[in-house]
């Protein structure tokens, strides 16, 4: 029996396997593809590794020096394994069974990693209407078939979505010689990183803020696309024109994946759209942790591979304690303008990351949790860029109930 | 023997039947054509997928449908077992909510004894929302037709056309009809975009362009015009209706559908709306459409997702008849015989009308056709990995790993499975490699996120068996290439 199967061997998945087993845990790490990293293969741009290496690197790299360490422990992995299913036989024994090009094999853990990273919301999920046409693709699909597979999907682009996703794919896009034609934003600000709108004045692509792709149109392939302007509720205000592509990037954020998870019995946060955790990043079914993007959509692969090594911690624990031992659980609550957060639930044994987004930008605001007196000014949050927040021990344990988290104008 | 040659034109689920029913005959060579990269791509794709009950169309008004409807559905019967077809048979509710509903009930079941539907009823209150749970409170009652089935369309249009190329049917896909030749008042071939293709007996199947076929040999006593019916489709887990639901109908619409498709997503679709004769190709969903589906979907099923749980939305077009009824007949052209205006209940009447297709030929060509010894009804369905059990899934892989390689992960289609699929397009010819025809026979791409993740290992897996660069590789044939070129391309001004 394993002491934990991680599932999913992308930054998290990485970096909880190699905690583990610096913890002197059994290990098994599982992943879908012939080769690790998840989707860090496909960003062969730079801006990883800067908290988590402390330089700056590709994600091919970020990916390469996660893989080495993994070589230099002798993590057991096992690509090309696709998980079945999840059993939850005890808490203290689960079967994750798994298909592989030897056949399908049980194995037994005392505890589970999940760490299967995300989905990208695509054009039927946004509404789009219209003609079926080749030329319209998920942000992530456009970057696995131009950074992997080496296709030129098209020359005149149009870019669904603002986030970051979208805004490397411009500069992707513009940088082998197509034609971005526009980046159409929903909401009245852009939805990526400052360093990541910078592309946009970089190649000189025009923003829409505020307005969305309501239909496409073509024969075989797209030929053009309806933008319409909304107004401050989002709502349609007639205004509307097409712009000619041959191309339709969407990159209208990630879901977690958590389907494994549901059928198991894990709570899911209807906020985050991942699993309901404690500060061990354990879900409500006990031994079973989760990390990265199946936890909550980060913005930066460092985060993505600290939550893994938290996870490792968790299981650890979990290992050695027969269980996490924690009597009393305070809920972390969401408060004004405060979109979604992880972890829900805080021991108060220990400082805890808080990652948190906000529903809305604000400018000069304190970040504050009331009940146990703690405030922290900012100048600036925005939904892009996630709240990171560290709560002390000694400052969670002055809550007597649930603590709640809230963003106030100063 | 000298052996007569037949050419269907058009490679749905009309002439693919036709062509597997005529392939019985010793004395027949059979070339099916169609103009599109797979067998159907055209009206078969997109539409309900039911195997109606064969109560509701008027004997009075359209009698070879009433005729068709429900010797098809009792042929449904033998066909999805022969050849493995996914289906259903699940009945159907035909949905009252209001008093005066009752009088169109009682019409139906009415209609129905005529048809020769002895079996259904109305029923009301507890049976009514045990048949049904989910049922809107609102409902008053319903006639119940538990005959009615669900089967995937164009599965059955693969599996018929498979079967029928292993009886000796030959395809030719790609192939666009420009004329047909007619010598002394009779046909003598088809005139392709690929070159003339000699034929005795000529068979208009084309679906939603059956009236210009027809006009190649100056039968112009009707037109086709197409009726577009816009469908939402749902994300697995979300809970659907155990029957098809139907609203009582109207003069122009059996309603708007809300039912589990064969897959077991949520589906509701079609609204109706005639299309003038000149837009056949048109498939664009539209906004308006798709709001009058989902209003009329929620007076049977008031239980509908969020709006951001659909997975898919489509158009179909159905062929809509001058008069409304099928026209299934010899011409006075000799060997002309016309199977057009194809509409709902289509699907369901397929096989009858290949039958019919048969006595035709034998009643008023006076042609009599001689059996094969050995005809061979059965067709095995491709593997799918999702639906194997344990031991078989093992028995499988060690015999091809492949089936060891998941290349969906919403649908667990696996890399065996996508191999099979690729077989089996080239078995009925198949020129053009897309993701769709991958896509039809094995369900990868469909599940919850829509491909973004399988289709770029689709397209490599089609590529390499192919032998074509992984650009080409098309999403639905000609025109829809997936890229431009290499990487590269635009920097070597190339593209």
């Amino acid at each position: 029996m394993y002491d934990v199967v991680v599932i999913g061997g992308g930054p998290a998945g990485m970096a909880a396997a190699i905690k583990a087993k610096e913890l002197g845990l059994n290990v098994l790490l599982l992943d879908e593809n012939d080769y690790l990293g998840g989707i860090l293969p496909q960003c062969i741009h730079p801006g990883f590794g800067i908290h988590y290496f402390r330089e700056e690197l590709t994600g091919p790299e970020f990916a390469h020096r996660l893989k080495e360490r993994l070589k230099e422990l002798r993590v057991k992995v096992k690509g090309n394994a696709r998980v079945l299913s999840i059993e939850n036989y005890s808490d203290l024994e689960k079967v994750v069974t798994f298909v592989s090009p030897e056949g399908i094999f049980d194995v037994r853990t005392k505890t589970i990693i999940y760490a299967a990273g995300a989905r990208e919301r695509h054009a039927f999920e946004i509404g789009i209407v219209g003609d079926r046409v080749a030329g319209i693709y998920t942000a992530g699909e456009a970057q696995t078939l131009m950074d992997i597979y080496g296709i030129m999907p098209g020359k005149e682009i149009v870019i669904v979505g603002s986030g970051d996703v979208g805004l490397i794919m411009a500069r992707r896009f513009a940088l082998e010689g197509a034609r971005v034609k526009a980046v159409i934003e929903l909401m009245p600000y852009p939805g990526g990183l400052a360093r990541n709108i910078m592309i946009l004045r970089d190649f000189n692509i025009p923003l829409y803020l505020s307005h969305k792709v309501v239909e496409v149109r073509g024969r075989g392939r797209v030929k053009r696309v309806k933008v319409v302007k909304v107004d401050e509720n989002l709502r349609e205000t007639g205004e509307e024109f097409w712009i000619s592509c041959d191309t339709l990037i969407i990159s209208a954020g990630l879901i977690p994946n958590v389907k494994l998870l549901k059928e198991v019995g894990v709570e899911i946060d209807p906020a985050t759209g991942g699993p309901v955790v404690n500060d061990r990043l354990e879900t409500s079914v006990p031994g079973i942790f989760v990390a990265g993007n199946a936890l909550v959509i980060n913005d930066l692969v460092d985060y993505v591979a600290e939550q893994g090594e938290l996870a490792a911690e968790g299981a650890k624990e979990f290992v050695e304690n027969e269980g996490i031992g924690t009597k009393r659980w305070i809920r972390l609550k969401r408060g004004q303008n405060v979109r979604l957060l992880a972890p829900h639930y805080l021991s108060g044994e220990r400082d805890v990351w808080i990652y948190a987004r906000v529903s809305k930008p604000m400018e000069n605001v304190a970040v504050e949790f009331p009940e146990i007196g703690k405030r922290i000014r900012l100048p600036v949050v925005k939904p892009a860029e996630m709240l990171r927040i560290r709560l002390r021990k000694k400052e969670i344990a002055r809550a007597k109930g649930a603590i709640t988290m809230e963003v106030v104008p100063l | 023997m000298k052996k007569l040659r037949i050419a269907i034109i058009g490679a749905g689920i009309t002439g693919a039947s036709i062509a597997r029913v005529l392939s019985r005959y010793e004395n027949l060579e059979v070339h099916l054509i169609d103009k599109n990269p797979d067998v159907g791509w055209g009206v078969s794709k997109a539409n309900t997928a039911i195997i109606h009950g064969g109560y509701d169309d008027d004997p009075d008004k359209y009698p070879v449908r009433a005729r068709l409807c429900v010797r098809g559905n009792r042929l449904w019967h033998q066909w999805v077992k022969e050849l493995e077809i996914p289906h259903v048979w699940n009945g159907a509710l035909v949905v009252a909510l209001k008093e005066e509903d009752f009088d169109e009930l009682e019409k139906l079941l009415e209609r129905g004894r005529r048809n020769g539907v002895p079996e259904m009823r109305i029923v009301e209150g507890e049976e009514l929302f045990r048949l049904e749970p989910g049922l809107t409170k609102e409902a008053l009652g319903a006639l119940w037709v538990p005959i009615v089935g669900q089967i995937g369309p164009i599965s059955a249009v693969i599996a018929i056309a498979e079967n029928a190329v292993a009886n000796g049917v030959k395809t030719h896909l790609e192939t666009e009809v420009t004329g047909i030749r007619v010598e002394r008042g009779e046909v003598k071939g088809v005139e392709t975009n690929e070159g003339f293709i000699k034929a005795d007996i000529v068979i208009n199947a084309a679906g939603l362009y059956a009236d210009e076929i027809a006009r190649m040999v100056g039968v112009d006593y009707f037109e086709i015009h197409p009726r577009k019916g816009e469908y939402w489709i749902f994300d697995e887990g979300i809970p659907g209706p155990r029957r098809v639901l139907f609203p009582t109908p109207t003069p122009i619409s059996k309603g708007i559908v809300v039912t589990t498709e064969i897959s077991g997503h949520l589906m509701i679709g079609p609204n109706a709306q005639d299309l003038p004769a000149e837009e056949k190709d048109n498939l664009a969903t539209t906004r308006e459409g798709l709001e009058e589906v989902w209003e009329g979907a929620k007076k049977l099923w008031p239980n509908l997702p969020p709006r951001d749980k659909v997975i898919r939305t489509f158009t179909g077009l159905r062929p809509e008849p001058t008069g409304g009824d099928f026209i299934i007949k010899a011409e006075e052209v000799w060997g002309f015989i016309n199977v057009a205006g194809i509409r709902s209940p289509g699907l369901t009447s397929a096989p009858a009308i290949a039958y019919e297709v048969v006595e035709i030929i034998r009643r008023d060509l006076g042609i009599e056709l001689v059996e094969k010894k050995k005809w061979n009804p059965y067709r095995r369905d491709i593997t799918h990995f999702f639906a194997l059990p344990r031991e078989k899934a093992n028995e499988f892989i060690k015999r091809n790993p492949a089936y060891g390689r998941i290349v969906c992960r919403c649908n667990k289609v696996s890399e065996g499975d996508v191999l099979e699929a690729i077989e089996r397009m080239k078995f009925l010819a198949i020129k053009t490699p897309s993701v769709d025809s991958v896509k039809f026979r094995t369900k990868a791409t469909t599940g919850t996120c829509q491909g973004s993740f399988c289709r770029p290992r689709i397209i490599q897996i089609l590529a390499r068996e192919y032998g074509v660069e992984p650009w080409q590789v098309t999403l639905k044939g000609k025109g829809s290439e997936i890229g431009i070129g290499d990487v590269k391309v635009l920097l070597r001004r190339e593209a």
